[in-house]
């Protein structure tokens, strides 16, 4: 680079120099405390704007972030209750990721969780089976209702070039509204007048054998669907890592026109992808009804209750990993359970959406950060290079 | 069916269906026109909900604060930009995921605003009517255009130098190039993300002015609920007008009626069903968009974000 004759040997030279000169060791040893300081500072400045926040409005931090862990962890019987709502929001995470790995945005997983809730409580309350099969055909028809949703979004993105992102978000409101209407007729969802007590918009309850079994650990009830959401994140995670099927999905994603030319649809997985994720998304509300730690196991108006839009920040703030969204996905049921016990401390309880989002914020900068400064540092080096 | 038709007459010939239903499209319009300009280049906020209800909240603030107008009107503009600014510079600036961002904007500003309105419990009140003479005497539609309260009347101009500024400017051209074809316009020395940023900008100053009017021209007393989606319904009429400004404004009085039947219909003794009601611009939008989307052209762009020498 110095040398303005260029002889074989001064290439050599020079190529022997820049060999030396980046240890790997030593740069992923600098990369690693980058990302880490990265992460302590935003998440710390995340955490102080909360705390100046509530105490300049006359609240004591200390007292908040007591009752937050209490509410989601400390109190008996409260972890219990974060691992349940952290259920569903793993189950709309998995389905996002797979959806992002294929290149595709769905924001649509509120809607689908709400249309799949409606389609097993449709079925939940009609079936009169034993048991386990009630169950699974509950949560068949919940998975199934999702992916029909989602599907609409992705049919039309396939056979009519309208683009997913806005579909279905617009359709999230249509779905609302659907089982809105749903909870309003008879014939649909709504209960038989003497089982409601006076209620307008409210589904029949579950029978008692077609809830979800729960069972006890150290003083904590725990529904069953913890194990499934678990061993789907994991499934998820190995299928799209080591499958030929997650290896075409990534394709797809990572380079359309290169999945096309090894053979890939383009039409047919982006479907199925679009279906899972809304499939993941109606499972997640089906568990929600058959889990009992939302509602008393019967659907109300609103029940999706910012479930789904919570699943689709779980997955990209786990930067789209299955196993790390379960981590993230605890993380955000905590925040959640734990806003319970705020009322007691007399701070608004709102303050939790507050350092949630606020924390969200935080975790999309410094993989931002990271990614700019990469960048710079391959431009400069191939500027160094010619 | 003639029942039905006289209906219609009925509805159609009555001037406070008029006013209701302009009162719901002034308010969608102010967030639409400057959603239409970030869409243009390129962009697609989802934070306008967050944008319009961080507007209302300020200008309740601002009001309560000094008792003017104006002041209350300046500050939802302000909260609207500064909403905006998180946005533009997150995800156009740091290339964080556009819709992760607006979506925690929207969660964010809710939740700010609901804990500050226990804390501090703003109180507003309504800007005065003012009734523009002769204009305001046209039947049927004079009283709902020329006879609101004035704040509506900023959308006026708003209007036509949106469209200037779009398509008679040197910064317009830069704006609409960065949205259809970044590269193009990158290796042309169009700094593509500061474009994006400035169009994001204007939007959320729009939408906070929309937000401001909402609660000083209309309803006068804040509330958290108070959006309601009218930030998803203006993204909607910027898509249902397929990205011109003609048809942003036309979809904004088409779902500004649809929202004001509901006001309106039991008024004059007709019953719909409120769930369509409510779901119909988004209906109406899909299977716009399901018919014509081969036809209207969206900007090539939207929704992509843009680093330099990454496809």
């Amino acid at each position: 680079m110095t040398s303005q004759t260029v002889t074989p040997d001064a290439t050599e030279a020079t190529l022997a120099a820049e060999e030396q000169q980046p240890d790997p060791r030593t740069g992923r040893a600098i990369r690693l405390t980058e990302v880490v300081t990265l992460y302590a500072l935003s998440i710390a400045s995340a955490l102080v704007l909360s705390a100046v926040l509530v105490s300049v409005t006359g609240g004591s931090w200390s007292e908040v972030m007591d009752a937050l862990l209490k509410g989601s962890i400390r109190a008996p019987g409260r972890w219990g209750l974060t691992l349940g709502t952290a259920v569903p929001l793993l189950l709309v995470a998995l389905g996002t990721i797979i959806n992002a790995k294929a290149g595709l945005v769905n924001i649509g997983q509120e809607g689908q969780l709400a249309i799949g809730a409606a389609t097993a409580t449709y079925v939940g309350v009609r079936l009169d089976a034993p048991g386990p099969i009630a169950i699974g055909a509950l949560c068949l028809a919940g998975i199934g209702g999702g992916a029909l949703w989602a599907s609409i979004a992705g049919g039309l993105r396939f056979y009519r070039g309208v683009p997913e992102v806005l579909t279905s978000l617009l359709l999230v409101t249509v779905a609302a509204n659907l089982v809105g209407y749903g909870l309003k007729n008879r014939w649909l969802l709504l209960a038989p007048a003497e089982g409601r007590a006076n209620r307008n918009q409210v589904s029949k309850q579950l029978a008692a054998g077609s809830r979800l079994p729960r069972f006890e650990i150290f003083g904590n009830s725990i529904p069953l669907s913890v194990l499934i959401a678990v061993v789907l994140a994991v499934a998820v995670s190995a299928g799209l890592a080591r499958s030929v099927w997650g290896f075409r999905l990534r394709m797809l994603g990572q380079n359309p026109r290169a999945a096309q030319r090894a053979g890939v649809s383009e039409h047919r997985y982006g479907m199925v992808a679009m279906a899972a994720s809304g499939g993941f998304a109606g499972l997640a509300g089906a568990l929600m009804l058959a889990g009992g730690d939302f509602g008393n196991y019967q659907l109300v108006p609103g029940f999706a209750a910012n479930i789904g839009w919570t699943g689709l920040l779980v997955a990209l703030v786990a930067r789209e990993k299955a196993v790390v969204a379960i981590i993230v996905a605890f993380v955000f049921a905590s925040l959640r359970t734990g806003s319970g016990f705020l009322a007691a401390t007399g701070v608004e309880r709102r303050i939790t959406d507050v350092v949630q989002a606020l924390i969200v914020l935080a975790l999309l900068v410094p993989p931002a950060i990271l990614f700019i400064r990469e960048r710079r540092r391959a431009l400069a080096a191939i500027k160094a290079r010619v | 069916m003639s029942d039905f038709s006289s209906g219609l007459f009925d509805v159609l010939g009555s001037e406070s269906m008029y006013t209701a239903a302009a009162r719901f499209a002034g308010v969608l319009a102010f967030a639409a026109v400057g959603e239409w300009i970030a869409e243009r280049a390129g962009t697609l906020n989802i934070s306008l909900e967050g944008m319009m209800l961080g507007g209302a909240f300020a200008a309740a603030l601002g009001y309560h604060h000094t008792e003017s107008i104006w002041v209350g009107l300046l500050c939802g503009t302000a909260a609207g930009f500064v909403v905006a600014l998180l946005q533009a510079n997150l995800s156009h600036r740091l290339t964080a995921n556009p819709f992760v961002v607006g979506l925690t904007l929207n969660i964010l500003v809710l939740g700010l605003v609901g804990f500050l309105t226990g804390e501090l419990d703003p109180q507003s009140r309504t800007a005065s009517v003012v009734e523009i003479p002769l204009l305001s005497d046209i039947p049927l539609v004079g009283a709902a255009l020329f006879g609101q309260t004035w704040p509506l009347y900023l959308l006026y101009p708003l209007i036509p130098l949106a469209w200037w500024l779009v398509y008679r400017t040197r910064w317009g051209l830069e704006v609409r190039s960065v949205g259809e074809d970044p590269q193009a316009a990158d290796v042309s020395g169009i700094p593509v993300n500061k474009r994006r940023r400035q169009a994001i900008l204007l939007a959320g100053m729009t939408s906070g002015l929309g937000g401001a009017y909402l609660l000083l021209g209309q309803v006068g007393r804040f509330e958290d609920s108070i959006v309601a989606g009218r930030g998803f319904i203006a993204i909607v009429a910027v898509i249902f007008g397929g990205w011109t400004l003609a048809g942003t404004v036309l979809g904004c009085l088409l779902f500004g009626t649809v929202l004001s039947f509901r006001l309106s219909l039991p008024g004059l003794g007709y019953e719909l069903n409120n769930e369509l009601l409510s779901a119909l611009p988004f209906l109406v939008t899909i299977i716009a968009m399901a018919f014509f989307a081969r036809r209207v052209r969206q900007p090539r762009s939207l929704a992509r974000p843009f680093v330099r020498g990454l496809r």
